[in-house]
């Protein structure tokens, strides 16, 4: 670099600093077939490229203050090769032709490697999709200063009301092209926006989050507000003794527990013997109020129409009135159940097989203020926190209660809980569910987005007790 | 790549920026993974890219691209501006940062043999030999093995003068055997779970570990627990193995030290901590034998938390956590440092890759060797229980209560390791355990585990963290209650 050079010539000022936007969709395509020009130039018997775009900007809070604010732009090419039935995988973010060349040359190194594998399938030929519209240019274009001035109003309000915000206001859009050598080709983008925040006010803290496709189905003010209300309310909470509980858990709460049962639904898990459903499926596992399926095309769900090779996601029903109805299957463990594929497989070659990736539990009539006043003793539960597996069979999970746990008595919410520790099975949870309220589209922290009711739940188990 | 990072930081100042920084990251990894005789995941990966945090109008800013061009890194630096200045929209004071000497150096880790110069065939053979020994025990019905590598080349240029190279390589192996029987399913992992031991070097960590040689028994103790004993609920003795109280080493000590934690930085998502600033010098941690340390230089050992440098360009360093039982520091930045009267950061900032801020995390967190030998401390134990190998791990968000659960434990009976139990747990708050602790082994026994999957930060980061640790004693702990259904 020349400094003289740089300063002759004003290089800050030539770079308008705008949001970038994605590339249009046929220079990705055009990197596939790049790829698979240089692959059958190779003799490559099968290749398949995945080419994906990600431009995510995070502006992030504490103290009502923003002290941390991010972006960032990148482009992936993903490249599996088949040759004599081997096959690896090789993953670059470089697109020029050298290391395109080379890309392709280490997976097929890489994939000659490894014995031959006798059960690898041909990759799948040309697919049809159901269109899906989840880009909203609006979000794609909402800039740093906007993400500032929403989360400047939302630390206002904080110290308006005595109380400090921390949390997140993010935006960002991605798009994901997929080809193969057999004419497979697949595209999706979308935007997304999530706004979280912590209200905290003395000890107490509470919290609110939403997350979106359209920036503009986001209320950061509101969401603000909520969290403030809600720990104004959590002051001097009381300590009680452990016990079983009935609980009525908020959407984030149902979410971040349910979120540890999806891999149990992958058909691999279940044929190696790591999944709690294994022996289970068809049987009255759970409530007959319990009704659970994958359905990517939900209105309030997100995400590619199609998986990780290529084959378009299928509605699939996973419980049905409480009994296990079905799992998902990828192409390999389609065939070796004898089934059809549900189009969940991961992008090959993995050791998990499938999961369903878009869950909708289905919801009742109940609110949860109808939950609230139909409880004679019981908490209210705004979010659970480090969540894991202690009993992988019966599905038994430990966690924390945190931002906000309040006693229900006779009907009404009362004094703020000081946080339990629960050791629970989510299958017994789902066994004892009372009320469902409608289901919405939710956050958490600790799995991805839903389509879930609130639950009144009896009988769940708080084991110990911290001390806030 | 020098180019890059003047070029960037150039922009940078003729946009506004007072201070700049900024990281050209090459990474590669490789990825072997074997499941019941066959290959599961092969695959290999790179990525290249630049990311520049700047200050400007006193607020921060941080852009990353691969767009490796000099007009890309321009483009990325003028948007790290752009958006400091909006960060100023919402600011209360300007950004401080503590005085720190410029360097221009290179440092690289140890690494005797270069894992990605060893064939994939040799990698894939040993794994597939471990794999077919643990499934020759009958009644195993799933056996998984893995190997991880990655090398990090990172540039690091600072507009205060700092221009330093690393290289650090990490290499990790592991194996697992998982027995599902009736309505059980029992696991066993060597030398450690979830992916394994894991450290900075070369594929000499792989041969050290020898997992072919551990594969039967850990294969015959998965089968063996569904006939062993539950373990009880009760008030008692409990002797943690070396990995699993690196782990806990990590989640009620490393964690609450962070300072950026400790000012409600991350309150939104991975929590705040109960050390607040007042407990410094004041808080009584742990009994008088623990002494933890953060500690990243290379003398420490070649832990996931080892470098040179940090992320802000600081020189690594080793800072008293807990001496004698008392709570002497922070994990600390540039940034934050004057909050607790140091003059000087303690070196802790790191950044997963070049797309991702670099911010306060653990480097080493390690609890230095005591002085019992294992025979005796087993030996000096009338009626306790003996924990190995993490099963999983929950603690709150400010790191008081925790609740952990491991793979196996062994009953101690009058000075003797005793009968299997099953389901082992135990749990309880932080400052009240590490002051039951009344025995730590010495420096035989003590190894610098790897922990390769820390995540923190909004978006999340993925960081490697070290953590030494001998087998040490706790009295009067909670054991079981994970289990109990009252």
């Amino acid at each position: 670099m020349s400094a003289k050079k740089t300063k002759s010539r004003p290089a800050g000022k030539r770079f308008a600093a705008s949001e970038p936007q994605l590339r249009p969709e046929r220079e990705l395509r055009g990197i596939i077939h790049h790829v698979l020009r240089i692959a059958k130039a190779g003799g490559v018997a099968e290749t398949e490229v995945h080419v994906e775009e990600v431009i995510d900007a995070l502006t992030r809070f504490a103290n009502n203050t923003i002290h941390q604010n991010v972006a960032e732009h990148g482009v992936t090419v993903s490249i599996r090769t088949v040759l004599d039935g081997r096959t690896a995988r090789v993953t670059t973010n470089r697109v020029e032709e050298d290391a395109l060349r080379a890309a392709v040359e280490n997976c097929l190194s890489l994939a000659a490697s490894q014995p031959k594998d006798a059960y690898l399938l041909p990759m799948p030929g040309k697919q049809s999709y159901l269109k899906v519209n989840r880009f909203s240019p609006a979000t794609a274009k909402i800039s740093a200063e906007e993400r500032a001035r929403a989360v400047k109003r939302a630390c206002d309000w904080a110290e308006k009301n005595g109380q400090v915000a921390a949390g997140i206001f993010s935006s960002g859009q991605a798009q994901s092209v997929a080809g193969n050598s057999r004419g497979l080709v697949a595209a999706y983008r979308q935007t997304q926006a999530e706004f979280s925040v912590t209200m905290q006010q003395g000890a107490a803290a509470s919290w609110a989050k939403a997350n979106a496709g359209d920036v503009g189905r986001i209320d950061p003010i509101g969401l603000a507000k909520t969290a403030s209300e809600k720990v104004a309310r959590a002051q001097d909470p009381i300590e009680l003794v452990p016990g079983r509980y009935t609980v009525i858990l908020e959407p984030a709460a149902v979410l971040d527990l349910l979120g540890f049962l999806f891999y149990d639904f992958s058909a691999t898990a279940v044929d190696d013997k790591r999944s709690c459903l294994s022996g289970r499926v068809g049987k009255q596992l759970l409530g007959k109020n319990i009704t659970i399926t994958d359905d990517v095309y939900h209105p309030e769900q997100m995400g590619a129409v199609f998986d990780g090779e290529g084959l378009p996601r299928r509605r699939v029903t996973l419980v049905d009135q409480g009994v296990i109805k079905d799992l998902v299957y990828s192409r390999h463990s389609a065939k070796k159940a004898r089934t059809t594929p549900t189009g969940h497989g991961f992008a090959l070659p993995n050791d998990y097989g499938e999961a369903p990736m878009n869950l909708v539990v289905a919801g009742g009539n109940s609110s949860i203020g109808e939950m609230i006043a139909s409880t004679e003793r019981g908490l209210l539960v705004t979010r659970l926190w480090y969540i894991r597996d202690v009993d992988p069979y019966e599905k038994l999970m430990t966690g924390m209660t945190r931002d906000g746990l309040f006693l229900v008595e006779q009907g009404k919410v009362g004094r703020a809980v000081r946080n339990f520790r629960f050791n629970q099975s989510i299958l017994e949870m789902l066994r004892n569910v009372e009320l469902l309220s409608p289901a919405h589209r939710a956050s958490g922290e600790e799995s991805f987005e839903m389509v879930v009711p609130a639950m009144k739940v009896s009988h769940f188990q708080m084991s110990e007790v911290t001390k806030f | 790549m020098w180019d890059y990072c003047g070029h960037s930081l150039d922009v940078a100042r003729l946009r506004g920026a007072t201070y700049a920084d900024v990281r050209v990251m090459h990474q590669r990894q490789r990825d072997l993974t074997t499941k019941n005789g066959k290959v599961g995941t092969l695959g290999q990966s790179e990525s290249i890219g630049l990311g520049i945090r700047v200050v400007a109008k006193g607020a921060w800013g941080f852009a990353s691209s691969d767009k490796m061009t000099r007009d890309g890194v321009a483009a990325c630096a003028a948007q790290a501006v752009a958006i400091a200045e909006a960060s100023a929209l919402a600011k209360k004071e300007n950004v401080r940062l503590a005085p720190e000497a410029s360097y221009v150096d290179s440092w690289q880790g140890p690494c005797r043999k270069d894992p990605f110069e060893i064939p994939v065939e040799a990698q894939l053979a040993l794994l597939l030999a471990a794999d077919a020994a643990m499934r020759r025990v009958k009644g195993v019905t799933l056996t998984e093995a893995d190997m991880q590598f990655r090398k990090i080349d990172s540039w690091f240029a600072s507009s205060s003068g700092s221009k330093i190279h690393q290289r650090r390589v990490t290499s990790g192996c592991g194996i697992a055997a998982t027995s599902f029987q009736a309505d059980s399913i029992q696991k066993r992992s060597y030398p450690n779970s979830f992916g394994g031991q894991h450290i900075l070097g070369g594929y000499e960590l792989i041969e050290t570990m020898d997992l072919v040689r551990h594969a039967p028994q850990i294969a015959e103790d998965a089968v063996a627990l569904h006939s062993a004993a539950a373990c009880p609920e009760k008030t008692g003795t409990l002797i943690l193995g070396g990995s699993q109280l690196g782990l806990q080493i990590h989640e009620s000590v490393g964690h609450p030290i962070e300072l950026d934690r400790v000012l409600g930085q991350e309150a939104n998502f991975a929590g705040t901590s109960f050390l607040t600033l007042d407990q410094l010098h004041h808080l009584r941690y742990a009994s008088p034998i623990v002494n933890v340390v953060a500690d990243a230089r290379i003398e420490h050992g070649p832990g996931l938390g080892t470098f040179g440098y940090d992320d802000e360009g600081v020189p690594a360093q080793c800072i008293d956590i807990i001496k004698g039982g008392e709570f002497r520091g922070y994990l600390s930045s540039r940034e934050t440092a004057h909050l607790i009267g140091l003059q000087r950061s303690g070196g802790t900032v790191r950044t997963e890759g070049w797309n991702r801020l670099p911010m306060i995390r653990m480097t080493n967190v390690s609890l230095l060797p005591g002085s019992w030998r294992y025979e005796d401390l087993i030996a000096d134990t009338d009626d306790g229980i003996f924990m190995e190998t993490n099963r999983s791990w929950s603690i709150d968000d400010r790191r008081y209560q925790f609740q952990f659960s491991t793979e196996i434990a062994w009953e101690i009976k009058n000075g003797k390791k005793g009968r299997m139990l099953k389901n082992p747990s135990y749990s309880g708050i932080t400052t009240e355990f590490w002051n039951s602790c009344d025995a730590i082994c010495d420096a035989e026994h003590w190894v610098l585990w790897g922990t390769p999957n820390c995540g923190k930060g909004q978006p999340m980061q993925t960081m490697g963290t070290g953590h030494g640790a001998s087998p040490a004693r706790f009295r009067n702990v909670q054991i079981g209650k994970a289990f109990s259904n009252e």
